[in-house]
């Protein structure tokens, strides 16, 4: 468990005071995947060095497993470092070190014999899927698989904790999904907890269990990453959410007058992976026809949650019962829009 | 035909002084490498923000290295004759020429190790440290050998600026191409013994800058 309690973090800057981060409390526990997600500015990298202590901070404490960082001297904060993995946006590899020596790094510095040394960097080049690329120069690879790179040696010496700041804001979309699921499955594999920042929600929704919203040096919104997304409190967190579902409805008010026969439905999906077979399910049982119009179902990780617009055609009394079982069969939502 | 060309040209005289020459170059890089780069870690690392940040530490080191960049070499040589005697027990000859010639050379190359040493990614220091690693190791495994082509190519130019210096050493009689040019071509009007030093030396400096280059791009891998 990491556990941060009152953790402030000063800057002076020619006189003036900036308060990076205020009084902040979070608990992290073992094994979970943590985000922290907040507007450029909002003190997220700064709280994630304060966790390695590559900032000291100017009030607090914080413990990470048994080792209160925040009282370590230098010699101990060392050795507690070599278990605290950090991978950096811009990956910061040695350029004069090729994919297994910059792998092997860590190793030499946590005094690892050269011949474990190179069994280890083999392990590991095989676990972020870099066979084949082990004697490239950083310039030679692409930007994801310099992260890699960045994975495998933030890994080398078993950490329990590894620490993100910002891992794919330098990457292509395709790249960040690749990158992430390195991070889920390492985390499933090496039950290892991920702490990882961002500004983006999408890279939240994907893989993380729980969010932390910051602004302004403070935690504003914590909590289960459904729950953060189903009923956001704050309106930072309302914009966040936005970010990944925006636009939704399509332009309901132009589905409105398009669609005038049938019943026009926007149902509201939760969490459960079983509602996904609804539409399909429906028009089995009943003599209905559905069809979606708009919406985006959005996967987090412990499920699905978005919403759909549907026009159900058919008899009155059948489109009626059809509404009625989702409502009292499912956990879906129903919110009848039209009832023509 | 080179004889009707070089009349007063010796060949053997000539190899000798042009062997001294490589001589005084060599030995007082190895001295201006090995303090200059000390010099420059020492600026680099007591800057501000850097590992041993210490303002008064590096505006010490920054004022010797400015004072004696500032210096002109002729006149270094003259006032460094009682040192030179002192140590050396003369101040003529191309042993007694050292001293002046790394003392000249070594404020030179350590502002330019500590200009490498600044490009040097700060994020990369950084994960050193996040990855527990001591300063030491910082030193030797990161600023070193990721400022190695800076270090290089810094090393060629003040090299060649050595030979340059080296040739100046000449008028207190260090021996190398310039003591021969001045006093077996100049003092005599034997110009074309002072063409064919001159010649040489350009050689000389072609031959550091292609070594400097070739290896400058062999390390560099970004
Ligand atoms: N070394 C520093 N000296 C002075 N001020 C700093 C320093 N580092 C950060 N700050 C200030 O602290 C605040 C928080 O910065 P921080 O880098 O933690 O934000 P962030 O949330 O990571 O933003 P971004 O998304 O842009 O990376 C900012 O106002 C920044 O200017
Ligand atoms: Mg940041």
């Amino acid at each position: 468990m990491i556990s941060i309690e009152g953790l402030s973090k000063i800057f002076h800057l020619n006189q003036k005071k900036i308060t990076a981060v205020d009084n902040l409390n979070l608990t992290i526990q073992d094994g979970e995947i943590f985000g922290v997600i907040g507007y450029s500015g909002a003190g997220k990298s700064t709280l994630i060095r304060l966790l390695n202590r590559l900032e000291e901070p100017t009030s607090g404490k914080i413990t990470i497993g048994e080792k209160e960082i925040t009282t370590l001297d230098k010699n101990k904060l060392r050795m507690a470092r070599q278990n605290i993995g950090m991978i950096f946006q811009h990956f910061n590899l040695l350029w004069s070190r090729t994919v297994s020596e910059n792998i092997a790094f860590p190793l030499e510095i946590a005094g690892v014999p050269a011949k474990e040394r190179v069994q280890r960097v083999n392990e590991l080049i095989e676990l972020v899927g870099l066979s084949g690329r082990e004697n490239a120069y950083p310039s030679q690879l692409s930007g994801g698989q310099k992260q890699r790179v960045g994975i495998a040696r933030a890994l080398a010496n078993n950490p329990k904790v590894l620490l993100c700041d910002e891992a794919t804001s330098a990457l292509d979309p395709e790249t960040t999904n690749s990158i992430l699921d390195l991070l889920v499955d390492i985390n499933e594999r090496l039950g290892l907890t991920i702490i990882l920042i961002t500004h983006e929600m999408h890279v939240i929704r994907k893989i993380c269990n729980r969010v932390a919203v910051m602004e302004n040096g403070k935690v504003v919104e914590q909590g289960d990453v459904l729950d953060v997304f189903l009923k956001p409190k704050q309106p930072v967190t309302k914009k966040f959410v936005e970010q990944v579902m925006e636009n939704q409805d399509g332009d309901l008010d132009q589905l409105l007058e398009e669609y005038t026969s049938g019943e026009l439905v926007r149902l509201h999906f939760v969490g459960e992976t079983a509602n996904q077979a609804l539409i399909s399910k429906i028009s089995r049982e009943f003599t209905v026809e559905v069809n979606i119009l708009s919406g985006k179902i959005t996967q987090t990780k412990l499920g699905a949650y978005g919403t759909l617009v549907v026009q159900i055609i058919g008899e009155k009394n059948e489109v009626n019962q059809t509404i009625q079982f989702i409502k009292e069969e499912t956990s879906v939502e129903v919110e009848v829009l039209v009832n023509a | 035909m080179l004889k009707e060309l070089f009349p007063n040209v010796v060949m053997k005289d000539l190899l000798v002084a042009t062997g001294e020459t490589f001589y005084m170059t060599l030995l007082a890089m190895v001295g201006t490498v090995i303090f200059g780069v000390l010099l420059g870690l020492l600026l680099y690392l007591t800057s501000n923000g850097s590992l041993w940040e210490n303002k008064g530490l590096n505006i010490i080191v920054a004022a010797i290295v400015n004072i004696f960049r500032a210096i002109p070499f002729i006149i270094l040589i003259l006032l460094l004759i009682p040192f030179t005697t002192f140590l050396m027990g003369t101040f003529r000859g191309s042993n007694a020429a050292l001293p002046a010639l790394i003392i000249g050379a070594a404020p030179f190359y350590a502002r330019l190790v500590e200009i490498g040493l600044r490009e040097v990614d700060k994020g990369v220091i950084e994960a050193a440290q996040s990855m527990g690693a001591k300063t030491k190791t910082i030193i030797f495994k990161v600023l070193l050998p990721e400022s190695m082509p800076a270090l290089v190519s810094g090393a060629t130019v003040t090299a060649i600026a050595l030979i340059g210096s080296t040739a100046v050493a000449g008028v207190i009689g260090a021996g190398g191409l310039g003591d021969f040019a001045y006093f077996h071509g100049f003092v005599r009007r034997d110009f074309d013994v002072v063409f064919v030093c001159t010649v040489l030396i350009v050689i000389i400096v072609f031959i550091f800058q292609f070594i400097g280059d070739f290896i400058t791009n062999k390390l560099d891998k970004r």
